[in-house]
Formats: C-alpha cells, structure tokens, sequence
C-alpha cells in the first residue's frame, strides 16, 4: 500500500506540471507569459526572504556549531526522545506558526545539514509540507479588513498546528525511520 | 521572533565562550553567510519554475475549474454564507491553490475572501464564525501536493524527493480535521447564550 503510493506520488508532480501547461495552451492563454510574469514573482520574493535566510541561518548555525543547542536540549532530550523527535526539528516547531520565511530558511538548512533523506530532513520537509503560518496568515487576513478581535481562530489554527507536528513526526517514524 | 533570535544568538554565544572556542563564533559568521547566499539562489530557481507554473494554472482557469470541485465539500462548513455568494468562490480559489501547494497564488484569493466575508459581517471588528473557519482550514493548509517542497528536495539531491507526499498528506489530513473539529466544538461555545 505505502509502496503504491511511494510510486503514485512520483507520477502526480509530473503529471501536474503536464496537465496545467496542457489546459493552459488549449483555453488559448499566453502559457509563456505567464510563466515569465510567474516568474518574475518568484523573484521578488526571494528578494524579500533572502535577509531571513542570512538571518536565521546565522543565528542557528551560531546555535548549534556552538553546542549550546546540545546544551539546552539535555533537558528537553526524554521528552523528544518519547515523542520520537530528532531534536534539530524543535527550533523549527517553534518558528513554524511565527514566520514562513524563518521556518523556510530552517527546513533548508536542515537538508543541508543532514541531508534531504535523512529522517531530520523528511521530517523538517513534512512539516513545512503540511503545516502553514498560522500567526502570520491570521494578523495578515483579519489586519487587512480591520477585524480586531479574532476570537477563537488562533487558538484554533495553533491547535491544527500541534496536529500537523505530532502527525508529521509519527509518520515519518512510522515510513521512513 | 526578536525573542527567538536573541535567545539563538546569545546562547551560541555564551556556549562558545564558556567552552573556550571564541573563534567558533567568527567562523559561523562567515560561512553561514556564504550558505544563505547560496541557498537562496538555488531556492530563486526552483521558486521561478513553480510560481510561473502557478502563474499558468491560475490564469487558465485550471484553479477555477478545481475550486467548482470543491464547492459542495466546503459548503457545509460555511452555513452563514449565503447561496452564489462570492465570498465562498474566492475561498474555494485560496484552498484549490493550497492543495497545490502554490502558497503565494493563494493569498490574493485569501484576502479577496475575507473582505467578502467582512461586508457580511457589517464591517464588524469583531471576527464572524464563517472567518474564524475559513482560517481554520486555510492554517490547518490542506496540502494534496507540496510541490514547492518537493521541488526544494530535489534541489538538495534528494534520491526521493517526492517520498514526501504521503506523509505530508496524512498529516495535513488529521491536522485540518482537528482543526475543523475543534473549530465546530468552539463555534457553539462562543456563540451568545
């Protein structure tokens, strides 16, 4: 089952990329243009998260090649270890629902680091595949009509969040440990 | 963050110089630097082919096409808006670019979403429950395939970059499900007695 879908999986990027430029040529739309224009957006965000990535790259390098990350996490260790949880992936559970540009620059970090197919690297890429920004989304969303008070749906996002953690964690255990 | 990046830096600080390795601190300065530049250009790459492909798919009307498919899932959850409101179309469009993992695409709808749902809830600054769903499910991300994840593997010289579309997509499924329970649970709690 796991190995039908290891191979599904491997079809449905390609298979995507192919049926979108497909619909886009036959609905008659600049397909070229389009991608350039798509492109160019491309740009101007890295050029927004590049100072993220200098930063948090910095700081957690700084972090971790100094020891301090061992040093704080030895009390931390049994919990993590329970869990199942490298404990690299901690700094990134943390930033996750704060910044989507720092936790990008943290996964990519990761990989490099350790590897993409290291069990840090598929759970750091789970992770920032099935979680998303839930801070950040929120002030952004309810700032930009003036809603003031959000009741319930931080709460509730942040909630979703731990979810997708623990998810993420025990899945990765469980398919590529 | 300010806290988390002060926090990172003076504790890797103070754990260089309480093992004696001063240096240790110059030589991060100057690599990690060089790392980020690099990353970053290999992360431009990969974001141009993707966003220009995202570009693609939403100005065919691909997203349109797969948001109609969602409208009988989402309608249920959303009970104060009303039939052939637009709002629920723009909210559709943000969760179909989701499921692609086409993250910026979806914002534009986003927005568009919550400012249809704010002229339904009387420019209120108090959040409507509809709202309070809608970000449920849209922070609980809904990932069919991230693609932009995938991509950034490959990148990396993953052997199997796509290995992680099935686990991402078992736990985005129990973390939106949470997220849409709770969001339901609460949703009776709040309302006014």
């Amino acid at each position: 089952m796991i190995d039908f879908f290891m191979r599904f999986s491997m079809w449905i990027l390609p298979l995507l990329i192919g049926i979108i430029i497909l619909h886009g040529y036959l609905t008659k739309v600049d397909i070229f243009a389009c991608f350039v224009e798509g492109a160019a957006e491309a740009v101007t965000l890295v050029v927004k998260i590049l100072p993220y990535i200098v930063a948090i790259y910095f700081a957690v390098e700084l972090f971790q090649s100094t020891g301090a990350l061992a040093w704080i996490l030895r009390p931390l260790q049994s919990l993590l270890d329970f869990a199942g949880a490298p404990a690299e992936i901690l700094p990134l559970l943390i930033v996750r629902p704060m910044c989507g540009s720092a936790a990008m620059s943290l996964v990519l970090q990761l990989m490099e680091k350790y590897g993409p197919d290291s069990l840090i690297g598929y759970m750091a890429s789970t992770i920032e595949g099935s979680t998303d920004t839930t801070m950040y989304i929120a002030s952004v969303y309810f700032g930009s009509v003036g809603v003031k008070n959000s009741r319930y749906a931080v709460l509730v996002g942040l909630a979703a969040d731990f979810t997708g953690f623990t998810a993420s964690i025990i899945f990765c255990n469980l398919l590529f440990a | 963050m300010k806290t988390v990046f002060f926090v990172l830096i003076i504790l890797g600080i103070t754990a260089a110089l309480i093992s004696g390795q001063p240096e240790l601190v110059m030589t991060v300065f100057v690599e990690s630097s060089n790392n980020a530049i690099s990353r970053s250009l290999s992360l431009l790459g990969i974001l141009c082919v993707w966003l220009g492909i995202a570009k693609i798919a939403e100005k065919s009307g691909f997203l349109n096409s797969c948001s109609k498919l969602l409208h009988p899932l989402l309608r249920p959850l959303f009970p104060s808006i009303p039939r052939n409101h637009p709002a629920l179309n723009y909210i559709t469009m943000n969760l179909s670019a989701n499921l692609f993992g086409f993250g910026s695409a979806a914002t534009p709808f986003g927005l568009k979403a919550m400012k249809e749902l704010q002229t339904l809830n009387n420019n209120s600054p108090t959040a409507s429950e509809a709202m309070c769903t809608f970000l449920a499910v849209n922070t609980s991300s809904v990932t069919l395939i991230p693609t932009t994840m995938v991509a950034l593997r490959a990148s990396l010289g993953s052997s199997k970059p796509e290995a992680i579309v099935i686990s991402s997509l078992l736990a985005t499924s129990i973390s939106t499900l949470s997220a849409v329970t709770l969001d339901f649970y609460l949703r009776r709690r709040y309302r006014k007695p």
